[in-house]
């Protein structure tokens, strides 16, 4: 398989604390990756990196390098918005825009450019069917996105994400605080994207992990511990520390 | 015992701070209404001839710069108290923002006289020298009223935009949107309420304020005919007449204070409706 994205012995300290040390990591094209490890391993500080969202934290230091396609994209100068449009991201609380459900799709598009009401009728009917959301929001497009539930926000920031048409979908912890069934339909969801899409999905529980992902990174203390296939990963781990935090010895 | 004997005086302090304002109204209301009702509140508002020692007492003109004074003060002060919290809020840095801020709110503790005084010295030969016109003026007011209300709207701004949640800005920026566009889609729409406040807050200040636009208006008893021209504000019609006002014109001066009153309720009552309001939204 192709690989998207290709992280090449990557550091990354805040405030002189080393939060990620010479991690090297393959993300295949069209497959789920998932990143997981206990808390403070780095996990989210790694997916910020693949859209430049760190840039925001002040007092960085970056070492390494990130290639998307074989561009490298931490090198300076380079336009983070268009990087953000071909990454996107979705977080771990659900964060709607104080705006209607319509507004909150089109919002993307429209920075970048597309005008025609058609088209965004389009694309927001497009995405919100992608992210399985159309059936229970068709009718209420003009309604503030706020009063949705907690899963349906969470489908919303999916649908939202993707009405941009990005290549890569980062997901810190998308079912955070959600019930089952909302938890499920987004798993389902992530599914039916990877068809294509490339995703990355960071997961404090191991079980969706292995459930939804093609492939597994486990990062302890900001160290690259394990890399390979879920299969492999969660049947027979080459490492101690790997097999202890799956069968949930610490962590 | 002793606990509910703290709560009840308590109470019962706050209250006075209650009794003040409403005392004061009363009294303003009761000194003023009898001569608005004696000229007519036809004549009263909308004559422009002030003549209160041969029994003349209409406020149009000054009530007419009254505002204008006060949307001149909007017009030049908004835009640079939202550049200054804008600024301040998202693009300085930490150092930048430690020492602007109580700057900026240094601003708001300089007495009014000292504002006043400055304007007279340099900022009225400027006008007189450069536009034209007398230069104690509508525009010499207005200038020196928005830098008066400029750490008002700024300071309250800053805190609308910080009470902004972070997941809104990164939620936007995730999705390709530069800061800019960020800022003006998102930070500033959610904003709205608390800046729509501060803005109206400012206007209050500026159609309340006395000194300082009593030593640069020029306090003509005219209807301003450009920024050029000298006017009397309400406010400043009280301050120079009551020394020697008696009778009908004492009373009257007490009218002038009515509608200011009327003028500053509005704007504050209107200041909390639209903040309860989008609140809700």
């Amino acid at each position: 398989m192709a690989a998207k994205i290709v992280v090449k012995d990557l550091s990354f300290s805040y405030n002189h604390q080393r939060v990620l040390s010479a991690v090297n990591l393959m993300v295949e094209a069209d497959s789920i990756l998932g990143i997981m490890g206990p808390a403070k391993s780095g996990k989210t500080t790694l997916l910020r990196i693949f859209n430049r969202l760190c840039d925001l934290i002040p007092h960085v230091r970056i070492e390494g390098e990130v290639f998307l396609d074989g561009e490298n994209i931490l090198r300076p100068g380079l336009n983070v918005d268009r990087l953000r449009k071909r990454v996107g991201m979705v977080f771990d609380k659900p964060v709607p825009l104080p705006r209607s459900i319509f507004e909150n799709l089109a919002y993307g598009p429209r920075l970048h450019g597309i005008k025609d009401k058609k088209r965004l009728e389009e694309l927001v009917e497009r995405s919100l069917r992608l992210a399985q959301l159309w059936d229970e929001v068709k009718d209420r497009l003009n309604e503030s996105a706020m009063k949705l539930s907690g899963g349906q926000q969470q489908r919303l920031c999916i649908a939202r994400t993707l009405a941009m048409e990005p290549e890569v979908i980062l997901l810190d912890e998308p079912t955070y605080g959600l019930d089952p069934i909302s938890t499920l339909k987004i798993e389902q969801t992530l599914q039916s994207l990877k068809e294509s899409y490339t995703i990355v999905l960071v997961s404090n529980n191991t079980w969706q992990v292995a459930r939804t992902t093609d492939n597994v990174a486990f990062l302890l203390m900001g160290e690259l511990i394990e890399y390979g296939s879920t299969h492999e990963i969660f049947t027979v781990p080459k490492d101690k520390r790997t097999d202890d935090y799956i069968s949930g010895r610490f962590g | 015992m002793k606990e509910k004997l703290i709560e009840k005086t308590l109470m019962l302090l706050a209250f006075s701070a209650i009794g003040a304002l409403l005392l004061m109204a009363v009294f303003i209301f009761k000194e003023g209404m009898p001569i608005i009702f004696k000229v007519g509140i036809k004549n009263f508002l909308f004559s422009t001839h002030w003549a209160p020692t041969k029994g003349h007492f209409g406020v149009s003109s000054m009530i007419v710069s009254s505002l204008f004074v006060t949307i001149g003060a909007m017009i030049i002060g908004v835009p640079l108290a939202l550049a200054c919290a804008i600024t301040l809020a998202e693009f300085a840095p930490q150092r930048v923002t430690v020492i602007l801020k109580p700057t900026i709110e240094l601003l708001a503790g300089i007495p009014s006289v000292v504002y006043g005084f400055l304007g007279v010295v340099l900022l009225v030969p400027l006008i007189r020298d450069y536009l034209g016109g007398p230069g104690l003026s509508l525009l010499a007011a207005s200038i020196i009223l928005a830098i008066m209300i400029l750490p008002t709207i700024t300071s309250i701004s800053i805190d609308a935009i910080k009470a902004v949640p972070y997941s809104y800005k990164e939620g936007s920026l995730a999705l390709g949107a530069t800061h800019w566009q960020t800022i003006r889609m998102v930070i500033l729409k959610a904003a709205r309420s608390g800046i729509i406040t501060a803005i109206i807050l400012g206007m209050a200040r500026a159609i309340g304020e006395t000194m300082a636009v009593i030593m640069v208006a020029g306090n003509a008893l005219r209807l301003p005919q450009s920024p050029l021209s000298p006017v009397r504000t309400l406010t400043s019609n009280i301050a120079l007449e009551m020394g020697y006002a008696a009778g009908d014109h004492r009373a009257a001066l007490f009218a002038t204070g009515i509608v200011l009153f009327v003028f500053i309720m509005v704007f504050n009552v209107s200041a909390n409706i639209i903040t309860k309001r989008w609140r809700r939204e």
